[in-house]
């Protein structure tokens, strides 16, 4: 049968000699030993010192009694333990994240399915309740007798998540290793809604989670997430750490982090990360971000007018990169100047040998990174581009300006 | 001729003139930017308390008691603004609603208890605000069976298909009516250095041989308690630490930026303080020394405003106040939808679909029919229905304060930033006394009806 965690509560425990031990006061899930089974009954009867009944000692469990298959003697004294998850304590009420819903989402109940083996009885848990029934229930147990509770929760439309796919959010480092919460789950979800669910947590809770993510995947949240949010959090982070992410991320990106920094640490983040890298972020930042060279990026492919169409496929190949959002190739003719511009697709047309020169898109545009930002919008508009190449003073390209640049300075 | 070059390298000078300006002051418009998109929610919660239900208690009371009631505005402006800064400081270090956090300290029961009562107390509220566009448009001869449903309508469009933003700058924009009544104060040369010293206790100062014989000490009976309380009701009302808290997580203040939230929140105690001191004194220097005790209506308060506006008075209050009920009338049904939803845990949000967020918009459709509805049918009551109102925002609020007060001293949540003792013993002492009045004005209504 269907057990509910509220319904537990308070539910009179007997040992196998019949006597009166305590009533269930909280419950406790060991995520080392067993991800989902009730591990740890707390027993509290009166003045007396709460004894903790484990998961082996249970004989039978229904919503009015709670039998022991040993004497009350050979229960332990409870002692507060950190690896232990409370499911009234940790669980009931709290938020938690619905990897497959991906929401933020609070609990209001727990399902409770009985397992049978050698002589007892484990209680597993299979769903957490976030709807309307496990509300109904939480607030008529006890009140109203749990037939009719039943009854009424059955009229209501059920809402749960199932155990595998609740993500929990425990701030402190600590207590998130005892209880082996990882955020693998999250790991998996597109970055963008990952950002979503973190705008919904508050800070603690935003910053635990940036911590424990790879670096990769803690980079393109990052991304994702509105100016000031990611501020805070690079702020916060352990400089180190603040380095890592910020190497991983695309450099206009991290530019733009590290201009919204007081000065002091922006400089401390920019000493902890690979010359190269800060060195490109360093540039970016003399720009003022609402200038080309503001909303640039130094990333950008460039190849010289001459190399044929699959001299540069085979280059690109074996780059070690994700070109996932390449569209368009920058041309250099032979004194290194900027010489036009090739999309991927006129490449992916052409005959083999034809050399890059002669795909050329018409017309030839580029910006110095002075240029205003209304100036690179009006010529994204006016000749539909995708990307728009900047040049410095030498007609040198020193970056690219992309399409999802400028939708995300447009919406600002 | 001018080639795409040169003009390039026209335009690459000038801007690199203009980008030395530039970057020196960037430091300067960051803080700039980050002060404005933080300040804005105290500066509102105080204002909105310039309501329906507020302009007729301070009028009311200006009427009735003259200068004698002024003294209780400085623990008034130290009771608001020690609750407010609280759930400020709660929002800014736990990055939770206060909601929410009840929920999750408290548990569901409490929480939905609790949530019932913010319903009840929040509906009576709208249907004050409600009695403000009735009173307000009465004053130019529109019925209430066409005004009340038309701001009703309004409302609703205004939050479910406006931009927020700018629906906030109108409204406080028009708040500076307020403004009208500092004028006609001064229009009215009320004896200003009265009017100051009253500003301290009388039953303290007339002890003090060369200030007693410029005091009047009041009569502490039924009456005046009544109109205490009703001013500490409409000033401090519950839905403001829900709204406060809220917002200050919305707008994603951090402990760093916290410092701009406090000031905000500062300020806008005063500054709502300050307003009602001139209604008081304009309405003392009025109505009660031509003996007008008795507000009964928009129109014998707008008498408050004739030194300034002469026979225009009655416009120029009926304006304000229908301002003042709408702008209202627009956050208290959505932040209570909002407060309740976030603590249930159902979706919630104006940027969720009808369909997403069926109990969210439920509420707040239902706050804004039954307010309105409920003064059409209960309009002959209308002031009942104001006094109603706050006496339930007075049995609220110590209810929410205690929460508040229990949540923002525990040091698992708020760390080193728990109250300090001082602040703990002010904000204890004005739970007390708050309840203590409420108690009385409980008291003395029944007696009212029974007699």
């Amino acid at each position: 049968m269907e057990l509910y965690a509220t319904e537990l509560f308070g539910v009179k425990t007997y040992d196998s000699q019949g006597n009166y031990v305590g009533r269930v006061r909280e419950f406790f899930i060991e995520p080392a030993e067993a991800p989902n089974r009730i591990s740890h009954f707390l027993l509290s009867r009166g003045h007396f010192q709460p004894l903790v009944a484990k998961h082996n000692q249970i004989a039978s469990v229904s919503d009015r009694k709670i039998q022991l298959n040993v004497g009350e003697k050979s229960l332990e004294i409870y002692e507060p333990n950190e690896s232990w998850l409370a499911v009234r304590k940790d669980l009931l009420d709290q938020q938690i994240i619905d990897t497959r819903g991906r929401k933020v989402v609070r609990v209001n109940d727990l399902d409770l399915a009985e397992q049978r083996s050698n002589g007892n009885v484990e209680l597993r848990l299979t769903q957490v309740d976030v709807g309307l029934p496990g509300a109904v229930r939480r607030l008529l147990q006890g009140v109203v007798p749990s037939g009719v509770v039943r009854r009424l929760q059955n009229q209501l439309p059920p809402s749960t998540i199932r155990w595998e796919f609740v993500n929990l959010i425990e701030p402190d480092p600590l207590r998130r290793v005892k209880l082996r919460i990882t955020h693998e789950k999250l790991e998996d979800l597109h970055p963008a809604d990952l950002a979503d669910i973190m705008e919904d947590l508050s800070a603690t809770e935003r910053q635990s989670i940036i911590a424990s993510l790879d670096e990769e995947t803690a980079a393109a949240v990052l991304g994702e997430l509105d100016a000031r949010l990611t501020t805070q959090i690079v702020e916060d982070l352990d400089p180190e750490k603040a380095a890592d992410i910020l190497e991983e991320m695309a450099p206009d990106a991290a530019a733009d982090v590290l201009a919204d920094l007081p000065k002091e640490t922006s400089e401390e983040l920019l000493e902890e990360m690979p010359g190269r890298e800060a060195n490109e972020v360093r540039e970016l930042l003399h720009f003022d971000p609402a200038t080309a060279g503001g909303m640039m990026n130094t990333d950008f492919v460039f190849v010289s007018e001459s190399a044929t169409r699959d001299e540069v496929i085979e280059w690109l190949s074996k780059q070690d990169q994700n070109f996932d959002q390449l569209d368009t190739v920058v041309l250099l003719d032979d004194k290194a100047e900027y010489s036009g511009a090739v999309p991927v697709v006129r490449m992916l047309l052409a005959a083999p040998d034809e050399r890059l020169g002669a795909l050329k898109m018409d017309p030839h545009v580029s910006l110095p990174p002075e240029a205003h930002e209304k100036e690179v919008f009006q010529l994204f508009d006016k000749y539909n581009l995708r990307m728009l190449t900047v040049v410095d003073k030498e007609n040198r390209p020193i970056g690219a300006i992309t399409v999802d640049d400028v939708v995300s300075h447009l919406l600002k | 001729m001018l080639t795409r070059e040169t003009l390039n390298g026209r335009l690459a000078i000038w801007a690199g003139r203009f980008d030395h300006v530039r970057t020196a002051t960037r430091a300067f418009r960051r803080r700039i930017a980050v002060f404005f998109a933080i300040v804005g929610p105290g500066l509102i919660v105080s204002n909105v308390d310039n309501d329906a239900g507020g302009i007729y208690t301070y009028a009311q009371s200006g009427a009735q008691f003259g200068n004698t009631v002024l003294w209780s505005l400085l623990p008034m402006t130290i009771a608001l603004y020690v609750s407010l800064e609280m759930c400020s400081r709660l929002g800014a270090y736990t990055g939770k609603g206060l909601s929410d956090l009840i929920r999750e300290e408290f548990g569901f029961r409490v929480t939905f208890f609790l949530m019932a009562a913010v319903l009840l107390v929040n509906l009576g509220n709208v249907m004050a605000e409600f009695t403000g566009v009735f009173w307000a448009t009465d004053v130019f001869g529109i019925s209430k069976y066409i005004s009340v449903p038309l701001s009703a309508l309004l409302v609703w469009f205004l939050v479910v298909h406006g931009s927020a933003k700018w629906v906030e700058r109108i409204f406080l924009t028009i708040c500076l009516v307020y403004f009208s009544y500092v004028i006609s104060a001064v229009l009215a040369k009320p004896d200003w250095l009265i009017a100051l010293l009253h500003l301290l206790p009388p039953h303290l100062v007339r002890y003090i041989p060369t200030i007693k014989p410029f005091v009047q000490v009041p009569q502490f009976n039924a009456d005046y308690a009544i109109i205490l309380a009703g001013l500490v009701g409409t000033t401090i009302a519950p839905w403001q630490h829900f709204y406060l808290q809220a917002a200050v997580v919305e707008k994603r203040v951090g402990p760093r930026q916290y410092s701009h939230t406090r000031n905000d929140v500062l300020v806008g105690s005063i500054s709502c303080m300050v307003i009602v001191f001139f209604i008081i004194v304009c309405t003392a220097a009025t109505l009660y020394v031509h003996g007008i005790h008795y507000v009964d209506n928009a129109g014998t308060a707008a008498l408050a405003l004739q030194p300034l506006a002469g026979r225009w008075a009655g416009g120029l209050f009926a304006i304000g106040l229908l301002n003042a009920s709408i702008f209202a009338a627009s956050i208290l049904p959505l932040s209570t939808a909002y407060v309740i939803c976030e603590a249930l845990g159902f979706e919630s949000g104006i940027d969720r679909k009808l369909g997403e967020a069926k109990i969210f918009y439920g509420l707040y459709t239902a706050l804004i029919v039954l307010g309105a509805g409920l003064v059409l049918v209960l309009g002959s009551h209308a002031k009942t229905i104001l006094l109603w109102s706050q006496v339930l925002n007075g049995f609220l609020l110590p209810v929410v304060l205690i929460f508040l007060l229990i949540l923002v001293n525990r040091r698992d949540l708020m760390g080193n930033k728990v109250n300090s003792r001082g602040f703990n013993w002010v904000a204890w002492i004005s739970t007390v006394a708050m309840i203590l009045l409420t108690l009385v004005v409980v008291y003395s209504s029944f007696h009212e009806m029974h007699q």
